[in-house]
């Protein structure tokens, strides 16, 4: 009876673990969706990249707030990302180098100079913060940031539904039909953006993408059917937000890591026990019915 | 809807600093079938794209005739898209009809019927439930075309669309083709196979040595253009060309 009791008493008594299950939730819900596509798209390390990216203009939101606030920061790292991602593609476009490449550049030097400002300005505490995030401090004013920003992420992503499909499988139709496939890769990154946004006063600029990138690729191994897929990721997010903070809770361990560490023990499982995990021995999917 | 020629007026693309084709002018005239020939790296993808404004012109200019960029129909060549895509058949071929779709992409009842007139179209009914990954290469390219049915394209934009295909594929996809050009659309593809050129397509452009060589197939296709064209001492017409 106990142990029953443990899966719910923190969340009964403690204010800040209702918000930190809140929160988790509803970042499990927005960027799962999107971590699909974005594997899909082949795109995860763009996805890591920026969250680096984004780093820069969440350090001087935090500078101009006088401390860690969502919106300050969360207005810079949009910029920042948008910026970046623009960047990028600019160069891609008028040089030889690959939109990959001309990411790994911009973000290194975005995080370089986050990092900079941070540092110059504040403590190694809030260095600290900004690059891991601190979950158990969510307020109010941030949780409503986050839910409007995975309402705003699924309304988006339900909008843009089949353009932005057509255009992760085969970009060259969208564009050669007048169907401004670069507004809709645009407005992908914008998702990818928000999201990591949402995620990063929970699980810092670093850890953020977890959540949008381990619970895609555990899903990947279990389903071969888009929204299943989507659906399973942000599921796979939302339970690990839940068994990660009752983790934490219980060992007393820092909760944004255990979060993202029940992410990829769900992976590992999936890995051993999915029909095109280790066993399927690579290759052709298991899936494929010719 | 009516519309005038696509034409190309003194027009040149230079790709990475190396000049892809110059000077090129000539027309693609309303319900036209024109096939664009020439050698590797010739630069006859490029043509196409420079068409639909995806490469910027270095000289000269490009004009539609009134066309919009949604009036264009365009296959890609195969390769290039990501087969391993989670995607069904059925959802494949309702992307060419995605200004009518909806919220999380619903579809009518009547742009269904339409994808399912077009699977039928190309024989592809009965894979209609299954995954792209889950087809062959002629099958997918059958879905290709079922997908352009869709967009009902005034101008039909073809690259390499009969590569690496069998033969009665290449029947069928031909005969589509045909069906299109007879309603009236224009089409312009890109073609190896000089028999098929010679056989279905009553205009081409040859694209040799940096220039464009436009005008009736009888009279553009001879032995002599051909070899400056390929480069080979081989003037014949052949079937698969050089890919």
């Amino acid at each position: 009876m106990s142990m029953l009791v443990g899966l719910w008493e923190p969340f009964a008594t403690f204010g800040f673990m209702r918000r930190a299950l809140v929160a988790s939730i509803t970042l499990g819900m927005g960027a799962g969706p999107v971590g699909v596509l974005l594997q899909l798209r082949r795109m995860s390390l763009i996805g890591d990249a920026m969250s680096h990216a984004i780093l820069p203009g969440a350090a001087i939101g935090f500078l101009a707030a006088g401390g860690l606030s969502l919106t300050a920061m969360g207005l810079g790292g949009i910029a920042a990302g948008l910026g970046v991602a623009l960047l990028a593609g600019l160069v891609s476009r008028r040089t030889h180098l690959a939109e990959d490449a001309s990411f790994a550049s911009f973000y290194l030097t975005s995080l370089a100079l986050g990092v900079l400002i941070v540092s110059a300005r504040g403590s190694n505490i809030d260095l600290l913060h900004v690059l891991f995030g601190t979950i158990l401090a969510i307020d109010g004013p941030a949780l409503y940031l986050m839910a409007g920003i995975t309402t705003l992420s699924l309304f988006l992503l339900s909008f843009i539904w089949r353009p932005l499909v057509m255009e992760c499988v085969d970009p060259g139709f969208m564009r050669m039909t007048g169907s401004r496939g670069a507004l809709y890769h645009m407005v992908f990154l914008f998702l990818v953006v928000i999201n990591l946004v949402a995620g990063f006063e929970a699980l810092g600029t670093l850890m953020s993408v977890g959540m949008m990138m381990v619970p895609a690729a555990t899903a990947r191994l279990w389903t071969r059917r888009l929204v299943p897929m989507m659906a399973l990721s942000a599921t796979v997010g939302m339970l690990a937000g839940y068994t990660g903070l009752l983790v934490s809770y219980h060992f007393r361990l820092a909760a944004g890591p255990c979060i993202i560490l029940t992410c990829s023990a769900a992976y590992l499982f999936s890995l051993l026990a999915s029909p095109a995990g280790i066993r399927a021995g690579g290759g052709s999917s298991p899936f494929r019915s010719h | 809807m009516s519309h005038g020629a696509i034409g190309l007026d003194d027009a040149g693309v230079v790709l990475n600093g190396t000049p892809v084709w110059q000077h090129v002018t000539g027309s693609f005239a309303p319900g036209s079938m024109t096939a664009i020939a020439g050698a590797n790296g010739a630069g006859k993808s490029t043509l196409l794209r420079a068409i639909l404004g995806e490469v910027p012109l270095s000289a000269g200019r490009i004009t539609l005739g009134g066309l919009r960029a949604q009036d264009f129909g365009y296959l890609p060549q195969a390769r290039i898209i990501d087969r391993a895509f989670p995607i069904s058949v059925t959802d494949m071929v309702l992307g060419g009809a995605w200004r009518q779709t909806g919220a999380f992409g619903a579809a009518s009842r009547a742009v269904r019927q339409r994808a399912a007139d077009a699977l039928c179209r190309v024989g592809l009914e009965k894979q209609a439930g299954r995954m792209i990954d889950a087809l062959s290469a002629g099958q997918f390219q059958r879905l290709l075309f079922a997908r352009l049915l869709m967009t009902d394209a005034t101008v039909i934009m073809l690259d390499e669309p009969f590569t690496a295909l069998d033969a009665p594929t290449t029947q069928d996809l031909l005969a589509l083709v045909r069906e299109w050009h007879a309603q009236g659309r224009t089409i312009i593809a890109v073609l190896h196979d000089m028999h098929q050129i010679r056989t279905c397509f009553p205009h081409v452009v040859l694209l040799s040595g940096g220039q464009a060589i436009w005008g009736e197939t009888a009279r553009i296709l001879t032995p002599g253009t051909l070899q400056r064209a390929y480069d080979t001492p081989q003037a014949t017409p052949w079937a698969g060309g050089p890919a």
